[in-house]
């Protein structure tokens, strides 16, 4: 690890003082949490920060569940929220991506609002090996567009950056239009969580539209019919501790046996979490039936553009839409 | 190697002059004469890249230390190479095959993606605390008689993790226990013996 300072700020106001920049890869001072992936970014020399912030025991990590919808603390573990009646049983979309994702340790440490914040798994951004990479080293060039790109985007990518966006729980949240609370030098904000990224275009090392200070302090779920019968399909190399090749969370209210809403969101295919709305539009007033779903989820491969290993996504992505509705509409 | 290369002995002849050479230089430089002056050197050329120290409280297996740490200590390095608790071992250092896995307040986790300046008043369960005195934990005692290890270097991460995966109830079917075992590698392939284990354990838990 590159030598750095580490701060133990005594509370929230401290804290954002420091000004640690999360979400940008050239920032001097950065914060860490549960530390699962900023640990394997130091080791690795992915991030050289001077300055650590530590967050450690200053957020709220209390989830709370009421008519309105659901509040998470951003520092709740994964576990915990999986593991949470309320979202079991009202939310299982959250619930199943949290428990395909990592391993029960990481889960242990791991926070959601880090969980949100953590790097992609491109191989040549976690490789100092490899000069090339905007994500990285800005203006570096991207050696996985000439590179193996298997796990890469096909959605939101740009000629500075493929890689994908590594976290399940985004994904879910997103298809349940969860929103982000942020506190920064300038006060608090709310930004639905779709907004709180940012695709890479030319600033790929700028993931999120976060300020200098500035940090998550809860994740909100409104409630709705959907997200009660919701579900999370992800399909990966190995049947556990691995990341998605290809994922989708769905959301379904259902008239007798037609949909009257759709919420799709889709994982490992976006440099971002991957909402389909042409898909959801098209699923309305909809059986479930295989043929009528597959013309609704053909539209998810508008705009997809694969890089050559990573071609099979936009296929592959149709059908996971098809499985996790069936799955998802058999329920009762 | 029954060709003889002479290019290779050239080179091998030239590495050995510029050692000693070396050698001879660190000689001349710690000469009684330069000493003070060089030892005094040393100590604050590596101060100016080496981070401030952290004072951190650890509670490992019910006991309070105190250290002086770099902050780039993770928990992991803290138990062995500070306080010489070795059976918590280092296979990836990134989180990916669970050697290093430990008890804290009760709950698996990975010691090297944790900074041992930011676990002050957890409380920590190393395989050396899992014994009590000279009877072993029933998960120690069913991996013996399973032999469920061959190098045994991921064992102890193995047994941490298998305790908690008990304890959280989730070592119902041989299915389930591969699903919550799956934070721990073992490149010998002792995973059979392994599920053995802890369904034996988790069934005495029962009763």
């Amino acid at each position: 690890m590159h030598p750095f300072t580490l701060e133990r700020p005594r509370d929230v106001a401290a804290t954002l003082a420091l000004r640690a920049q999360a979400g940008r890869n050239d920032a001097p001072a950065e914060y860490i949490a549960g530390g699962t992936d900023m640990i394997q970014l130091l080791q690795e020399y992915v991030r050289r920060p001077d300055r650590l912030v530590s967050l450690v025991g200053l957020l709220d990590n209390r989830i709370e569940s009421g008519p309105q919808g659901l509040t998470i603390g951003a520092a709740a573990t994964m576990a915990d929220v999986a593991s949470h009646p309320a979202v079991v049983q009202q939310y299982p979309v959250i619930a199943e991506s949290l428990l395909e994702s990592a391993s029960p340790q990481v889960r242990n440490q791991a926070t959601m609002a880090g969980n949100l914040m953590q790097r992609p798994r491109c191989p040549y951004f976690r490789d100092v090996g490899y000069d090339a990479c905007n994500r990285r080293t800005p203006g570096s060039g991207c050696s996985a567009m000439i590179g193996v790109n298997r796990w890469h985007a096909v959605l939101g990518t740009s000629r500075s950056c493929i890689a994908a966006h590594a976290s399940d729980v985004a994904v879910a949240l997103v298809a349940l239009d969860a929103a982000v609370e942020l506190q920064g030098l300038g006060g608090r904000r709310t930004l639905p969580l779709d907004d709180f990224y940012r695709l890479p275009g030319d600033t790929p090392h700028i993931a999120t539209v976060l300020q200098p200070g500035e940090l998550i302090t809860a994740i909100r779920v409104p409630a709705s019919a959907a997200a009660r019968r919701s579900h999370y399909l992800k399909v990966r190399d190995r049947a556990s501790f691995e990341f998605a090749l290809v994922s989708a969370a769905v959301a379904l209210d259902m008239d007798g046996a037609r949909i009257r809403q759709a919420r799709v969101a889709l994982g490992g295919v976006g440099t971002k979490p991957w909402r389909v709305p042409q898909v959801e539009k098209a699923l309305v007033g909809g059986s479930l039936d295989s043929a009528v779903l597959r013309r609704a989820a053909v539209l998810a491969a508008q705009g997809a553009r694969g890089s050559g290993h990573n071609d099979f996504k936009i296929e592959l992505m149709q059908r996971v839409i098809v499985r996790a509705i069936q799955t998802v509409g058999a329920r009762a | 190697m029954t060709n003889f290369d002479p290019e290779r002995r050239e080179l091998l002849k030239v590495g050995m002059v510029t050692g000693t050479a070396l050698v001879v230089g660190e000689l001349w430089l710690s000469a009684p004469a330069d000493a003070a002056q060089a030892s005094s050197a040393a100590p604050s050329r590596s101060a100016a890249s080496a981070p401030i120290p952290v004072d951190v409280r650890l509670r490992v297996n019910g006991r309070e230390h105190r250290l002086p740490l770099d902050p780039r200590t993770t928990l992991l390095d803290a138990l062995r190479e500070h306080l010489h608790l070795t059976g918590s071992k280092k296979g990836c250092g990134l989180g990916q095959c669970g050697a290093c896995t430990v008890l804290m307040d009760g709950k698996r986790v990975k010691s090297c993606l944790s900074l041992a300046a930011l676990v002050e008043g957890r409380d920590i369960t190393t395989i050396e605390g899992l014994a009590q005195g000279d009877e072993l934990h029933s998960l120690q005692v069913a991996f013996i008689e399973r032999d469920a290890f061959q190098c045994g270097y991921c064992t102890p991460g193995q047994i941490m993790a298998g305790v908690a995966c008990i304890e959280e109830g989730h070592a119902g079917s041989a299915q389930d226990i591969r699903g919550w075992m799956s934070g721990n590698v073992c490149r010998c392939g002792a995973y059979d013996n392994i599920v053995a284990a802890i369904q034996d354990a988790a069934r005495a838990k029962r009763g």
